[in-house]
């Protein structure tokens, strides 16, 4: 095996142009396969950041009718908060969350909302509540910035609010924008603001009330009180997880044409090596080798050509992906209005698992690829190949 | 099998399919061949003499008959047993020299040595032996295309013998020398043939060659027609 390396290595080098454009299509494979998936693998990692600091959570306890997807659910979706919580709610580490349907008023246009109430004293998500504790106003409110740029509000606007208490009774007030927030994730951004908790309790007639508790970093201990039900971070998750997944399995596409790209001309310089090195093969045999041997040796030249492949995406791809793993890279913001959660920069992750992967992927795929052809050599005469008799 | 036999050949008959029926291309070789014997088959093109060379070298088989080379039955060896016999015991010179384009002079005659797993200080001393042996010391860092024909196949030959084989088969060696290469070529493989008793076999129709021979197979239409010593 080590004499085949060593003559292998020895006939890929010496092949020249031949080789180094192999080895070119096939580094950029290994580089754009390794950038495409770090690159879904650090927005999955940065949106589930996200999603935890800015919605989920760690977890959430439902009010047992609340349905997200369903408007309508939010009249009955509240309770009183489960006492078992009072001291992690003092913490900061549940932070209650109270939501209603509402409407606002922005330039004179009609706009529905949810208006969602939240501690003051909260430190499980990243909203800015500790400005509520600043505010002298009657009416606070939070929103964040694509709710401010759809609706022309910015910080100190003033805008009436309306909203049907417990008792179905419409009721309205002047709020005050009193911060604008940045955040990647538009469920907690768009067609929505955020008050303090007891101040829309208060609105609401529903004192010491809640629709969800959003948890911290602590363990439920699977305590679940009567009323509620338990939302695990992966249930919450789902929806960038799917989009994510979805995302992966198109890529596969990606890498299919690059792959079949690559393995086409590692297969096309097999086809005519052995067409074009029969005298060679012949010398092989004369000099002593079988044929099974040079088949190996064909065949190891032909996966060498990933192994080179290998090293020059490490050469050049390596400061590549390491400056845009540092710099990130920019979405401009349109997925977010889409809806998607993706920071305005994704920086790729690039994991040991992955680089390990696409190499071992790409490596199997190079040797199966030039043993196709090498088989040939097996059926050959060596008289007839000596002579370089086309057979 | 005498002692000084190297080769045996019995009844030796060899067809190959054509797409009428079959040619038969060796019909009834019988010969001996002792150790360091210069000798050359001869005879037109299609007499079989490339394939007598063939089959003395393991590169194929007999159809009938037998053939013993260095005590061992051709046709009752396995690929393995075939390449072995002939990465150990026999030497291979071509009429298009077949060397390796991208390794260079030393490189090529060192392959046999690798394939014999030789640790390098013992493969750099024998390529070097055998390299001045053919006058070629300057040359080590040449590749085949730096190198005239004549150069090239003195390179074949010093690969052919670094292994100091029992036997070298030479199919046509000159046939793209001009005459003086040729004859250059011809007086080294006589040296070796007398220095280190190597048997060299040739296959030629190349009357310079023929001059040189110490005994002529002439083979016609698959058969021997005359076997002379030639007193050379």
């Amino acid at each position: 095996m080590k004499l085949l390396f060593k003559l292998a290595i020895k006939n890929l080098t010496g092949a020249g142009l031949r080789t180094w454009l192999n080895v070119i299509v096939l580094s950029f494979s290994f580089l754009i396969i390794i950038w495409h998936k770090g690159l879904l693998n650090g927005w999955d990692r940065q949106a589930r950041n996200d999603m935890v600091n800015w919605e989920t959570g760690t977890g959430q306890f439902w009010q047992s009718s609340y349905d997200p997807f369903d408007p309508f659910s939010l009249t009955d979706a509240h309770s009183k908060i489960p006492s078992v919580f009072d001291t992690l709610i003092t913490k900061g580490e549940i932070a209650p969350v109270l939501i209603t349907q509402g409407t606002i008023y922005p330039r004179g246009r009609i706009q529905s909302i949810l208006i969602k109430g939240i501690s003051s004293a909260q430190r499980v998500l990243k909203l800015p509540g500790e400005l509520f504790l600043k505010s002298n106003d009657d009416l606070p409110v939070l929103i964040g910035s694509k709710m401010a740029r759809d609706n022309g509000l910015k910080t100190g606007d003033v805008t009436t609010i309306r909203w049907r208490d417990v008792h179905g009774t419409f009721d309205a007030n002047e709020m005050k924008v009193i911060g604008i927030f940045d955040t990647n994730v538009p469920s907690v951004d768009a067609g929505q603001i955020w008050v303090p908790l007891d101040r829309l309790q208060k609105m609401m007639g529903m004192p010491g009330e809640a629709t969800i508790l959003v948890c911290g970093n602590f363990d439920t201990n699977g305590r679940t009180p009567e009323g509620w039900k338990f939302k695990s971070s992966e249930e919450l998750l789902k929806t960038v997880t799917d989009i994510i997944k979805m995302k992966s399995a198109g890529g596969i596409v990606l890498y299919i044409i690059l792959m079949s790209l690559a393995m086409l001309a590692i297969f096309d310089t097999q086809v005519l090596s052995i067409f074009r090195r029969q005298k060679e093969i012949g010398t092989y045999i004369a000099l002593g080798m079988t044929r099974s041997q040079v088949v190996g040796l064909f065949t190891l030249e032909g996966s060498l050509n990933s192994v080179l492949a290998a090293l020059l995406a490490a050469v050049y791809g390596i400061p590549l992906l390491a400056l845009q793993a540092t710099k990130g890279m920019s979405f401009a913001g349109t997925a977010k209005s889409y809806g998607l959660v993706v920071a305005d920069k994704i920086f790729p992750v690039y994991s040991l698992g992955l680089v390990a992967t696409t190499i071992i992927l790409i490596m199997l795929t190079t040797t199966i690829v030039s043993y196709l052809p090498s088989r040939r050599i097996a059926k050959m005469k060596p008289t007839e190949a000596l002579r370089g008799k086309l057979q | 099998m005498e002692n000084s036999t190297l080769i045996s050949i019995e009844a030796l008959k060899k067809h190959f399919p054509t797409s009428g029926g079959r040619f038969t291309a060796l019909n009834g070789i019988d010969l001996k061949i002792g150790k360091a014997e210069f000798t050359g088959v001869v005879g037109p093109s299609g007499s079989g003499k490339t394939t007598l060379l063939n089959i003395i070298g393991s590169l194929d088989s007999p159809s009938e008959g037998r053939a013993m080379v260095l005590g061992l039955s051709i046709s009752d060896l396995n690929v393995k047993q075939a390449a072995l016999l002939r990465r150990t015991r026999l030497g291979f010179i071509f009429q298009s020299y077949n060397l390796l384009p991208v390794y260079t002079v030393f490189e090529n005659v060192e392959l046999p040595l690798l394939l014999l797993k030789l640790n390098e200080s013992q493969r750099r001393k024998m390529v070097m032996d055998s390299l001045e042996w053919l006058g070629l010391t300057d040359k080590v860092k040449s590749k085949p295309a730096q190198l005239s024909g004549g150069e090239c196949q003195r390179v074949a030959i010093a690969r052919a013998m670094v292994k100091r084989p029992e036997i070298v088969l030479a199919d046509e060696p000159t046939a793209n020398l001009d005459a003086a290469n040729s004859h250059n070529i011809l007086k080294t493989m006589v040296r070796l043939n007398s220095e280190f008793q190597t048997t060299f076999i040739f296959a030629t129709h190349d009357d310079k060659v023929i001059s040189y021979l110490k005994r002529k197979i002439s083979l016609v239409d698959g058969k021997v027609e005359k076997d002379e010593i030639t007193g050379n």
